[in-house]
This record gives structure tokens, C-alpha cells and sequence, in this order.
């Protein structure tokens, strides 16, 4: 192990053991008012009206006509309401804040209010939705060529449904004006993301809004975008009231009406030839919800991810992000990768039956390789470590022994294992990072000569400071207690760009480690410094053209292979996971713990996603699971044998040889889960979540069969 | 009238009504923050509570209910020579992440030692399975417990 991966205290572990951590509902302001907003109650409709009861002193409502600025969030295009205007577009679309002194009073106001629509008939199925928000293809080689000379052609549909972030802190912003100015904080990813959304709200200059993130209790990307519309409803409030106004979403509400992971409808077509797989053609198909937040990058990360981790020299990919009418999905750990990793890897399994072989074999033949071309035409600059991680895997479970073993089991208890191997590509998806981001950070060192840390990038519970201070402290050769880092807040701190897409630590603590380098050289004990270090993208990239998909997507990869054990009871149909096993690498980590912490953590949200956590609308567009009761995700006991290791693979340009790492863990459970559930059931799988209800189905179907043979 | 129970060790009286949640009494009139709201439907385990030696989620107790009782908070048992124990194994690991579920967690490790000094990985997966934590995976929060059973031996 590097002496960088050792064990270090965590920064925020002192406040948060003893409960002394302050998250944003924790905050009481002189004078603060509560806000609580009215969600609409269809899916698509004019409001023809709105009757408001008498409103006590003290109590006011806030609506379209209370926006000073823009009365759309700044998202990556600009098309989301602060507040409704004439129509809705899905259950939850807010269309107004009751603000006041008391919460049981605001309450009461909200459920006295009555809002008159004209309803209209809601696009609720993708397939059908004749709205596409965007539309994405590209293609290298000759596909049509590889599919016209095919001795067989392979088409096969896959589907994954929502996934809830269910950080166990709900969505929450406090909004005060003062001074002419508004301040903002709460829980968030992105201070700056939500600093520019407001400003253009309020409509004030941008050095008259201050964000600061609270302590944050968990975003998992549901913390990305999302904050950036609750903050600019929120201080349009305190603009209109004069006052603090804090909104806290309960459960039901956060869970019903934010950002999730996009259901997907993937279509795979795959040419044979010799036996070898000569191209695929894909269609990839999102849903974006009502309005399109993050559809368009979340998307792009699906299509170049689904190839998965293999060499097809003859590919194309076409993606859409269309509209229905539901709630808006955004980021989430992963974003738009696990989907197309799901079908992907599924797909192969499939291929491999038909062939007449094992997944693993058919994978085997086709992992790309340091030096091979990836899907964008770009280059896997650096080794691909999948090879070893496979025979470590196997090592660890037994993996082809069993795999062998539990086919065609009888019997009332059957096992079943899985693998899958996926990657994350780091960072920003092509060149966000040089174009758009253009991350700042600063040292700023005082004269007791310790060091302050001046970034927008915050800790929502993956060791950010802790990894920050590492880096600064083992490079400039001081105490760890040496160095601080506060949660940002957007008057002291640079934009050194949001906490997203596995991005922080390997970009935004590279900056830190060169401005830390300078420091060193520059040190003059006693007196105070200021050092700036921007971002410069690695000349060893090849630029990423969006228009037609060319160049490198992501500079380096994660990567991971999982595998899953499971006994499923024929019986009941429900399942029990025997073992699931990770490896990992990441680069070198920076705190060895805090890596396993983030791959464990991932990995079981992971197998939520694969096997328990369902989420759907009805046909009046309403998601009727709204609470931990009836959206399950894993607890204690659910997967008790979780085993992760991480393998010491170094980035010559991250700090310290590190890479991203927080996506990563959950990329591609679903399918090693699912693959699992195929080897015990003996039938294939085409959708995430696999619930027991699925099984039922499955085995209900086995024996009808049998009925029809026998 | 007044409903007068121990906490955190202190005698205290509240003007709450006998049908107010005791998690929205302990945070609005006592200011007891760490006590932590994720759910308030039973679920989730954030705003545990001690009460009268035993786990309960804050939000599923109303204050008539109360009377007379014991409760203790993240606030009062941080003081404690267990918590000491607990604090230093959960740093040990790096269990803490976002720390949402941490303050229920703890009283969730104080509640399974306290029952069974030397509990097995099984039991104590059983014991804090009514507390929800996204981030961790629940490894490190069960190695830590482990540990923190070995370390402390004597004080439970």
C-alpha cells in the first residue's frame, strides 16, 4: 500500500459522530419563515384557475409573477419553470410556495387551496413520445456493411426503471436576503451551479447572491441540479417575504417529485460472422420526464459507454432523450452508464448461449485493450486491467467452477452466479472540463503557516476533505492538522467546478497538488501567500468532438469486474445473495478506507437497483411508491457477505497516481445480479429491476411449459 | 399540562401536547439537533432515540407516551465512556460518510452491546437493521461495532 492510502483520520468525523454537524434543517434564523410549495396534481393540464383562501397575517403565497429574473432555471438549457405558468407537465410541477411563520399553518393553508385544471391527455410512454428532447448518433467502421454480411443477426430489448438517490437527507434550502444581496445555503453538490441559477432568478448581478453548502447528508446526483430549483423557489420566497425562508422537503415529496435515474429502453442488434461478433448496432432510448435538466449529458454517457468495456470495430450508436409527462429525472452515481452497461452486458451473456458458450469466454475474446481504439475512436491510453481482475475474482468466489455447477439445477433451492465488468470513464464527459468548467483553486496560507483549501467542491459524505488535505498536506510536508477546508461558500472560494462525474478528486486535487507544488517552492515561513493553480487539460488528449462523437470521451477509465451469488426458494420466489465481490481499481487511493467505504457503498446501491428498488408511474402519470415503505432499499442484512478489493493501478497524471472513483461501484451490478438470476432460474433477463415478482413469472412460465411438454 | 420525563439525564418538563412527535419536541423545544428527521413514518432509523434502554424511532412515539420515561439523545450519550469507545471505532474504520444515519447508528451499536456485550457479525446486522445508511454498504458500521466490542471490553 502507498503511504498516501493509509488510514487518516476523516475531517467531518468528529462533527458527525457526536452529532454536532449542522445540516441545513438544523439552522434556525431570527425571523425565519417556512416555506412549503403545491405540487401540481396531474400530469398535463392548463390552469384554468387558482383559489387561494384567506391568508393569515404573516402568510403569503409566491408564485410565476413573483420572479424578478428569468422565470426558468439555469440548468444546461433553460426550460424548467421556477413556478408553473399557464400548464403543468407532470404530477409535482410546483405552482406555488405558501410561506409563514408556523409549518402546521402553512400545511393548512396549502390544503385549502384549490386549484382548477383543464386537463389534457399526458404522453406517459416513451415509445410513443413524439417529443425528443435530444438525439444523439455516431458510428465508426461499417456497420451495415457487418450486419448485410452477418450469418446472424441477434436483436434483443432491454429495460431499467427509475432508481431513487433516498440520500437519507432530504433535499432542503435556507434563502435570506440581506444588504441587497440574497444568501443561500443548504444541501447541495454545486454551489456554483446553484449561484448562477439564482442570479438569474432574482435578477441580480452575480456578486449579489452568495451560496454556501451546509453539511450535506448524501446527493448520490440527486444534489446536482436539483438544488439549483428549490434554491431559486426558495429565494424568490425570501425576496418577496424580506425575510429567511427555509424549505425542507418530507419524504414522500423528495422521493415523488425529485430527479431520478432515466428508465431506459435499449435495442441491441448484433452481427456474427465466423462465430465472432462483427458489429453491433444500438438504439438507446431515455426517458427525460417533463423538462430537460441534465437529459442531454446523461445520455451522452450512456451512448459511449454501450459497447461496455469491448472491442467493436463496426458500431453505431443512436440515443434519444424524449419527453413524457413525469418528473424530470437527472444525475445519479453512474449517470446514464448503467443502463447501457446493463444491456450491454446482458446482451453478451445472450450471445454467448446462443453460441454455445459461457459469457465469461465470449467476453473474454473481445476486452479492449492499452492501446485499442474505444467507442469514440478515442484511445484506452492506459492498461485495462480486466484480465487480472478476472482471475482474482475467480480466486475470491470460484467463479467458473460454480458457474458450471449450477446449471440445469431441480429442486426447490437453486443457485445461480453472476459476473459483469464495466467501466467509469473519469471526469467530465469530452471537453466540459477545458470549455466549459475551466476550474480555478487556491491555497491561501496564513502566517501561523498553516494552509486553507479554496475550492467549490464539497464533501457529501465521499472524504473529500480528507482526500483534499492528504494531497496538500503529504506534498507541501505538513501536519494534516495543518491544513482546513470549510464547505464552500461561493464569496471565499473560486469555482473550481461542481462535486459530479467522478471529477473532484482526480481533477480538482491535481489542481490542488500542482498549487500545493508552487506553494512549497514559494514557502516563506510566517508570512500569508495565495497561490492559484487552473485547470489544463493533459496534453496527451485526444479532443473529444461532440458533433460526431470523435476523440476521447473521458481521458481515463475506471474499472471493475462484480460477481454475484445468489440461492433463489422456487417456492416463494424471493432470493438470497449468497456472496457479491468487487474488485476495483481507481487509481492509487487516497485513503484505502475511505475507497472501500465509497466501492461498498456503491455496490450495494447497486444491487438496490438491480433487485429491489422499483418505481413506476400509473397511467394518470402518478409514482405511487413514495416512502422507504414501499421503496425498498437494502439494509444490514440484505447482503451480508459484500466483499470489495481494490487493485493498485496508477494514473501518471492524477494526484498521487489517483483516478475517479465515487461512480464506479455502481456502474454494473445490475447485470452480474441479473446474470446470476439466469444461471439459477435458467431463463434469460431483459430488465432491471428483477424483483420476485419477476421470478414468479419466470418460474410460473417453466411450468406451464412443462405442463405443454410433458 | 406538563409532561415531565428524564433527559439526557436531566429531569425536564415540555408544554408539548400529549400527541406531538417526541422527535419534533426534541428538536424544536430542546434543541436537540443531532437527533437527525430522514422519514418520519418509522423507517428509516435517523431519529433514534434511547428510550427507557431501548431503540425506538423518535418519530413513532408521541409525547403522552413519554411520561416519566428516560430518553437519551446522541447529546446526552456522546458524553459517555461508551460513546468514547464507539467514536474511536468508527473513526478507526472510516464509517462515517455523510453521517445522516450516524447518530442513530450509534445508539443503534450502544443499544446491540448493551444486550449482548460480544455480539456476532449476525446480530449486530440485526440490530441496525432498522437504521438506514445509503453510503456505506453497512461494512465499515458493522466492523466498527466489532471492533468497538473488543476494545471496550468491560464497559458493557
Amino acid at each position: 500500500m502507498e503511504k498516501i492510502s493509509e488510514w487518516t483520520k476523516k475531517k467531518d468525523h468528529d462533527a458527525k459522530i457526536s452529532g454536532r454537524a449542522l445540516y441545513v434543517d438544523d439552522h434556525v434564523l431570527d425571523g425565519m419563515l417556512y416555506g412549503k410549495l403545491l405540487h401540481s396534481a396531474k400530469a398535463k393540464a392548463r390552469i384554468a384557475d387558482i383559489i387561494l383562501p384567506e391568508l393569515p397575517e404573516g402568510y403569503l403565497v409566491v408564485d410565476k409573477n413573483d420572479v424578478a429574473g428569468v422565470n426558468r432555471v439555469h440548468i444546461v438549457l433553460d426550460d424548467s419553470p421556477i413556478y408553473a405558468e399557464e400548464t403543468v407537465e407532470y404530477v409535482g410541477e410546483p405552482i406555488l410556495m405558501v410561506v409563514g411563520p408556523d409549518c402546521k399553518e402553512v400545511a393548512r393553508i396549502l390544503h385549502e387551496i384549490v386549484v382548477v385544471y383543464e386537463e389534457q391527455v399526458p404522453l406517459l410512454d416513451i415509445l410513443t413520445s413524439n417529443t425528443v428532447f435530444f438525439n444523439y448518433n455516431y458510428a465508426k467502421g461499417d456497420i451495415d456493411k457487418a450486419l448485410a454480411e452477418a450469418e446472424q443477426v441477434f436483436i434483443e430489448t432491454f429495460q431499467t426503471g427509475y432508481q431513487e438517490q433516498a440520500y437519507l437527507e432530504t433535499q432542503g434550502i435556507i434563502a435570506y436576503p440581506h444588504d441587497r444581496r440574497m444568501t443561500v445555503r443548504g444541501s447541495m453538490q454545486c454551489p456554483y451551479y446553484v449561484h448562477g441559477a439564482v442570479a438569474k432568478a432574482l435578477g441580480y448581478e452575480e456578486k449579489d447572491v452568495q451560496v454556501i453548502q451546509d453539511v450535506t447528508g448524501g446527493g448520490f446526483g440527486g444534489k446536482e441540479a436539483f438544488p439549483s430549483i428549490l434554491a431559486c423557489q426558495t429565494a424568490v420566497a425570501a425576496q418577496k417575504a424580506n425575510k429567511p425562508v427555509k424549505v425542507i422537503f418530507d419524504r414522500r415529496e423528495d422521493m415523488e417529485f425529485t430527479s431520478k435515474r432515466h428508465p431506459s429502453i435499449c435495442t441491441y442488434k448484433v452481427a456474427i460472422k465466423n462465430g465472432e461478433i462483427t458489429g453491433m448496432d444500438i438504439e438507446v432510448l431515455f426517458n427525460s420526464g417533463a423538462y430537460t435538466t441534465l437529459s442531454p449529458v446523461v445520455l451522452q454517457r450512456g451512448l459511449i459507454c454501450a459497447n461496455g468495456v469491448y472491442r467493436i470495430d463496426n458500431l453505431r450508436v443512436t440515443g434519444r432523450a424524449v419527453k413524457t409527462n413525469t418528473v424530470p429525472c437527472g444525475a445519479y452515481r453512474g449517470f446514464g452508464a448503467p443502463q447501457t452497461f446493463f444491456a450491454v452486458e446482458m446482451m453478451m451473456g445472450h450471445i454467448a448461449k446462443e453460441l454455445g458458450m459461457d459469457s465469461l469466454e465470449l467476453k473474454e475474446k473481445y476486452i479492449a485493450k492499452q492501446g485499442d481504439a474505444t467507442s469514440t475512436s478515442g484511445k484506452y491510453h492506459f492498461h485495462v486491467p480486466l484480465p487480472e481482475m478476472i482471475q482474482r475474482l475467480d480466486e475470491l468466489c470460484d467463479y467458473r467452477a460454480k458457474r458450471k455447477l449450477y446449471q440445469n439445477q431441480t429442486g426447490r433451492y437453486r443457485k445461480g452466479i453472476g459476473m459483469s465488468m464495466f467501466f467509469h470513464g473519469c471526469g467530465f464527459t469530452g471537453s466540459g472540463e477545458r470549455d466549459i468548467i475551466k476550474a480555478i483553486v487556491k491555497i491561501r496560507k496564513n502566517a501561523n503557516d498553516t494552509v486553507e483549501l479554496l475550492t467549490s467542491n464539497t464533501d457529501i459524505g465521499q472524504g473529500l476533505k480528507t482526500t483534499f488535505c492528504k494531497i496538500v498536506a503529504d506534498t507541501l510536508g505538513i501536519a494534516y492538522d495543518h491544513v482546513h477546508i470549510d464547505n464552500p461558500d461561493t464569496d471565499r472560494v473560486p469555482d473550481s467546478g461542481p462535486t459530479v462525474a467522478s471529477r473532484s478528486l482526480m481533477t480538482v486535487g491535481g489542481l490542488l497538488q500542482r498549487a500545493a507544488e508552487k506553494l512549497k517552492k514559494e514557502w516563506q515561513p510566517g508570512v500569508e501567500q495565495v497561490i492559484e493553480e487552473h485547470f489544463a487539460e493533459p496534453d496527451f488528449v485526444i479532443p473529444f468532438n461532440l458533433e460526431n462523437f470523435k476523440g476521447d470521451a473521458y481521458p481515463t477509465y475506471s474499472w471493475s469486474v462484480n460477481a454475484i451469488e445468489l440461492e433463489v426458494d422456487t417456492l416463494t420466489a424471493t432470493s438470497k445473495i449468497l456472496g457479491a465481490w468487487g474488485i476495483y481499481d481507481v487509481g492509487v487511493p487516497i485513503d484505502l478506507n475511505i475507497i472501500q467505504g465509497q466501492m461498498q457503498g456503491g455496490f450495494l446501491q447497486g444491487i438496490g437497483y438491480a433487485s429491489m428498488e422499483q418505481m413506476d408511474y400509473n397511467d394518470k402519470g402518478i409514482i405511487r411508491n413514495t416512502s422507504y415503505s414501499d421503496y425498498i432499499i437494502p439494509t444490514a442484512v440484505d447482503v451480508p457477505n459484500l466483499v470489495t478489493e481494490i487493485m493498485n493501478n496508477p494514473y501518471t497524471h492524477g494526484p498521487y497516481g489517483a483516478k475517479g472513483a465515487g461512480e464506479l461501484p455502481l456502474v454494473g451490478v445490475a447485470p452480474a445480479y441479473a446474470e446470476a438470476m439466469e444461471n439459477a432460474l435458467g431463463a434469460n433477463i431483459n430488465k432491471v429491476p428483477f424483483t420476485p415478482e419477476d421470478t414468479m413469472r419466470i418460474l410460473q412460465e417453466a411450468k406451464n411449459d412443462d405442463r405443454i411438454y410433458s | 399540562m406538563m409532561i415531565e420525563f428524564i433527559l439526557n439525564g436531566q429531569e425536564v418538563t415540555s408544554s408539548a401536547k400529549a400527541n406531538a412527535r417526541l422527535l419534533d419536541v426534541l428538536r424544536n423545544e430542546f434543541t436537540l439537533t443531532g437527533v437527525k428527521c430522514g422519514c418520519k413514518e418509522g423507517e428509516c432509523g435517523a431519529c433514534s432515540v434511547i428510550l427507557d434502554g431501548r431503540l425506538v424511532n423518535s418519530c413513532m412515539v408521541a409525547m403522552g407516551h413519554i411520561a416519566g420515561s428516560t430518553v437519551m439523545t446522541i447529546e446526552g450519550y456522546r458524553e459517555t465512556e461508551r460513546f468514547a469507545v464507539l467514536d474511536k471505532a468508527y473513526a478507526f474504520v472510516s464509517a462515517v460518510q455523510c453521517g445522516f444515519c450516524i447518530p442513530g447508528m450509534i445508539l443503534a451499536s450502544e443499544c446491540i452491546l448493551a444486550k449482548n456485550p460480544n455480539p456476532t457479525e449476525a446480530e449486530i446486522r440485526e440490530g441496525i437493521s432498522g437504521n438506514l445508511c445509503r453510503c456505506t454498504g453497512y461494512n465499515a458500521i458493522v466492523e466498527a461495532i466489532k471492533l468497538a466490542a473488543k476494545e471496550g471490553r468491560g464497559l458493557w
